[in-house]
């Protein structure tokens, strides 16, 4: 395997490797950044929804008048006015169905049920709280279980001839093989475990600002968009505008973590309000209607068994799920694959046969299965083999780290295939754990352990040793709604050298204004300084899938690394003619073509002037070019992260004592950046161990409408992190890189749990498992032996 | 109902109705649309100003209850084309990445450091606890401070941590 080292720039060009300021950060610091509330158009109208307050109940009636007659207010909308235009309901992006208002029952606690217009946004919700809806109301179901019980409710009575609460069904694997090894197994490990329904919840909430033009019908809609083609794409298809009639416009996102994947009713209603209105038409939701209606993540309940020798090695895996889908199946999934990536659950392991099966059912719950800082659904699927794996060591007597050496996929059977289907594209596991256990000093630990704690508390030491699969496509397998999954860049050297590069992806905080300018100043030798980049205009960049699944750099960086090569191939021509030189005669260095063993040469900024200026006979004028890259196989980061955790026996209380996090996401474009997504994922990982999730009561009320309830972590509780990195290029990425932004969320919760658990079991205490959050009851029941709450 | 304030050393007057929040005054009336909104609970922090030199949460105080007050937003800490060390102390530390909560993490940040010009890191994590980031998970944000404390009382600040050695496997 070839390796790279990097930087080969100078720190003022700023290519691959150097830790430089980002570009975006000035506007942002000073209060300067441009969020969807910020935007302000001349007669701009406020949107305020009106919303289910039950779970499950059968609308008798809706009376408006009084919110009609509230001064100021213009317009009430209802899914009756909506239905006239065909637009009462919309496609999910798992091809299910959902109400954009309902019309003829609700289905969960927060569906959008009206809408009221207004010229002030106090007016909107006032005029909102005076729509009164009449509901026969009908038994909640609040659990998949309880959903798929025969006699059952049907919630999605809708939908001609359904007659049970199953969404979809799904398996990957070979179950023939996989019984098979399990009958020769000496012991067999399992696991239940339930992945609690959580929610992203970017501290930016989602909105629209839809203007549409009413002499000529144009619409520019601004849009909380992590994909912000694909949306443009799905606009046109449900409302049945002209796509070149529509402009979306995704400004700066305010965190996006898979929230702002979806087309939410809220958008398409502002929409035709500015449609029917002929004015602008802005709605920005409240943190609370973030939380209770737009996308969930999680709810998996998930069974896994492992089979296993007596020595220790894993021989094959069997995994079921059952998966809580809210009232509508709104799962942003490639198509083909109903439980998302669930089927790269052999983790980080060679073993030779799998079989997963995978059963998704109607509740009266929000909808959403977004992939909350995850590629689709692998962050669960991490979870089970890492749970697992842990529990195979400990029921076989062995050190967790030395289970896991044993049984890792080993760094020359790479490109490796698994039992599932993936082929891996590079990795060295045993590397990355083994530098994790430096780092963390795992020895230490462990002595420390066996010593007992000063004052009486446990420590536990918890391992997980992930690996990820991101940036979708290849566009063969891959597609969302039908749009294939491959992504775009398009360069523009300017006369005077400086650049604009457009990309199909739209960064929420990863910075791209950056990263994607550093990959064109590795490969052209333009400072990163003088590259601007551009995203999430519709009209002004080419046609991309967006940001999620941790496929901007694998993707859009390819797009953009392959798309500055073929304009140095240009520049080379123009080069040979300014140098009046045999192309076969000139060499790049970065910033300069030179004529081999002479000190003879152009930069490339010359180059460009004379791209347009003197350009050689015969070549076109100009230096831009676009690339859409489809890549050959999807990229796998991996990595080690040990968790030392201090358990107070006598409440049930954790925390973090020490934690090392070794990454590696291939070649890192920028380090402080790819530190800087490894810490806010390791943090989202605590989060969910820890405190975050969300919960409903009998009745289908939803828990955690609101940062009181719904907790999610402050400076105080957030464990400090000793990151390590190695670096495994992958070999198909024109760079070399993988993609970070989700590892650690993905990563890190089980090592969080596992640690919790060894220090209970080190300490004599039996447990199995504890799902999370590992709330301090929960451990305290687990110490007493004691069933408790959930 | 009027109301008089001083916002960035500006004296404003304006009518208001009386329930109007004092972050919506800033952001409609003023247009200083630095200062965000990310909870009703004042719980997040993104709408953090200072009112008479104390960091407050502006989404949970009326516009006419700060009549005759001097408030500080985002848009008044850089003076004369000069950064506040705490918004160069972002910068330099990476304490951003979608910049949502970024204004009222610095404005508490800059009250925090009023108080005490040499805080301790738990210091640090306590002064900003009442405001939330969901995508730096602080570390960055609790360098970038002490950058600027270390800055304000004119010492060298701390070296940045992603220096560090690679393992090419």
């Amino acid at each position: 395997m070839t390796t790279t080292v990097h930087p080969k720039t100078s720190p003022e060009v700023g290519g691959i490797g150097h830790a430089v300021r980002r570009k975006e950060d000035d506007r942002f610091i000073q209060g300067a950044g441009r969020y969807l509330d910020d935007i302000v158009l001349p007669g701009m109208l406020h949107m305020a929804i009106v919303r289910s307050p039950i779970a499950h109940g059968r609308i008798r009636s809706i009376d408006t008048s009084a919110a009609e007659q509230t001064e100021g207010v213009v317009a009430v909308i209802t899914g009756q006015m909506l239905a006239e235009h065909n637009l009462a309901w919309m496609p999910t992006l798992s091809g299910d169905t959902q109400a954009v208002l309902a019309t003829d029952k609700v289905r969960y606690q927060g569906q959008e049920v009206a809408a009221v217009v207004a010229t002030d946004p106090y007016i909107a919700r006032d005029a909102a709280s005076l729509v009164f809806v009449d509901y026969e109301e009908l038994p909640a179901i609040t659990s998949p279980q309880q959903a798929l019980e025969p006699g059952a409710p049907v919630i999605r009575d809708d939908k001609e001839g359904k007659t049970d609460n199953v969404a979809y069904i799904w398996e990957a694997g070979d179950k023939e093989a996989t019984d098979a090894a399990f009958a020769k197994a000496d012991v067999v490990v399992t696991l239940d475990t339930h992945y609690p329904r959580s929610h992203p919840s970017p501290l930016e909430t989602c909105g629209a600002l839809a203007d549409v033009n009413p002499a000529t019908g144009e619409a520019t809609i601004y849009l909380t968009s992590q994909a912000p083609h694909a949306h443009r794409t799905l606009f046109a298809l449900v409302a049945g505008l002209p796509e070149e009639n529509i402009r979306i416009v995704s400004p700066d996102i305010g965190g996006g973590f898979g929230n702002k994947v979806p087309i939410y009713p809220g958008y398409v209603v502002a929409t035709v309000a500015s449609l029917l209105l002929g004015k602008p038409v802005k709605w920005v939701e409240t943190r609370t209607e973030n939380l209770i209606s737009t996308g969930f993540a999680r709810d998996y309940h998930m069974h896994g068994e492992l089979a296993l020798t007596s020595d220790g090695r894993i021989l094959a895996m069997r995994a079921s799920i059952l998966s809580d889908q809210g009232a509508f199946y709104a799962d942003a999934q490639p198509s083909r694959f109903r439980a998302g990536l669930f089927h790269i659950c052999t983790g980080s392991y060679d073993f030779g046969a799998a079989h997963v099966t995978a059963k998704g059912a109607y509740t009266n719950k929000a909808p959403g299965g977004v992939a909350y800082r995850c590629s689709f659904r692998v962050t669960e699927a991490s979870y089970l083999i890492e749970r697992l794996v842990d529990n195979a060591a400990w029921k076989l007597g062995m050190d967790p780290a030395e289970f896991r050496m044993k049984n890792f996929i080993r760094p020359e059977q790479f490109p490796y295939r698994s039992p599932t289907g993936f082929v891996y594209d590079s990795g060295d596991y045993h590397t990355a754990l083994r530098e994790a256990m430096k780092l963390v000093d795992y020895e230490g630990w462990r002595r420390k352990q066996a010593e007992g704690h000063p004052e009486g508390k446990l420590y536990g030491v918890g391992i997980a040793s992930f690996t990820e699969v991101v940036g979708a496509g290849n566009s063969k397998e891959y597609d969302i709604a039908g749009i294939k999954m491959f992504d775009s860049a398009e360069l523009r050297i300017h006369p005077t050298g400086k650049a604009i590069l457009k990309l199909g992806v739209r960064t929420q905080g990863q910075g791209h204004e950056t990263t994607f300018a550093q990959i064109v100043a590795e490969e052209l030798g333009i400072p990163y300084t003088d590259v601007k980049v551009q995203e999430g205009d519709t009209d002004n960049t080419p046609y991309g899938l967006g940001t999620y699944a941790s496929r901007s750099t694998p993707v859009g960086g390819a797009a953009t690394a392959v798309v500055a090569r073929r304009i140095r191939e240009k520049a080379k021509k123009i080069a040979a003619h300014l140098l009046e030189a045999s192309e076969d005669d000139l060499e790049w260095e970065p910033g300069r073509f030179f004529v081999r063993g002479t000190d003879k040469g152009v930069t490339i900024q010359e180059v460009a002037f004379a791209a347009y200026t003197n350009p050689p006979e015969g070549l076109e004028a100009g230096l831009e070019d676009v690339c859409y890259y489809d890549p050959p196989n999807m990229t796998y980061p991996f990595g080690s992260y040990i968790v030392v955790v201090e358990v107070d026996p006598g409440d049930g209380t954790w925390k973090v004592v020490d934690m090392a996090a070794v990454d590696d996401c291939g070649v890192r474009i920028n380090p402080m950046i790819v530190e800087g997504q490894i810490m806010g994922g390791l943090t989202e990982g605590f989060a969910k161990a820890n405190m975050q999730w969300i919960t409903f009561d009998e009745q289908g009320n939803c828990i955690g409408s609101n940062f009181l309830d719904y907790l999610v972590p402050t400076a105080w509780e957030t464990p400090r992190f000793k990151l390590g990195a190695t670096v495994t290029p992958s070999p198909h990425h024109p760079l070399g890189a993988k993609g970070v932004g989700e590892s650690a969320t993905v990563g890190s919760p089980a090592a969080y749990v596992n640690a919790v658990l060894d220090a209970l079991r080190r300490a004599g205490h039996p447990v199995e498992n504890i799902d999370m959050p590992v709330l301090p009851h929960r451990v305290w029941g687990a110490i007493q032996g004691v069933a408790v709450k959930p | 109902m009027q109301v008089s304030m001083t916002v960035n050393r500006r004296a404003v007057t304006a009518d208001v109705e009386p329930r109007m929040l004092l972050v919506h005054f800033l952001r409609e009336e003023l247009g200083l649309t630095g200062t965000h909104i990310g909870c009703e609970t004042s719980y997040c922090g993104a709408c953090t100003v200072l009112v008479d030199g104390r960091t407050t949460k502006s989404c949970t105080m009326l516009a006419v209850q700060a009549d005759g007050a001097e408030i500080l937003t985002v848009e008044g800490l850089a003076q004369d084309g000069q950064l506040h060390p705490v918004q160069e102390g972002f910068w330099e530390r990476h304490g951003l990445q979608c910049g949502y909560c970024t204004p009222g993490m610095i404005m508490s940040a800059v009250g925090l450091l009023q108080e005490n010009a040499n805080p301790t890191e738990d210091e640090i994590r306590h002064g900003i606890e009442g405001n939330l980031c969901r995508c730096t998970g602080y570390h960055n944000i609790v360098r970038a401070i002490e950058y600027a404390a270390a800055k304000m009382r004119g010492e060298e600040p701390p070296p940045p941590e992603w220096e560090h050695e690679e393992v090419i496997a």
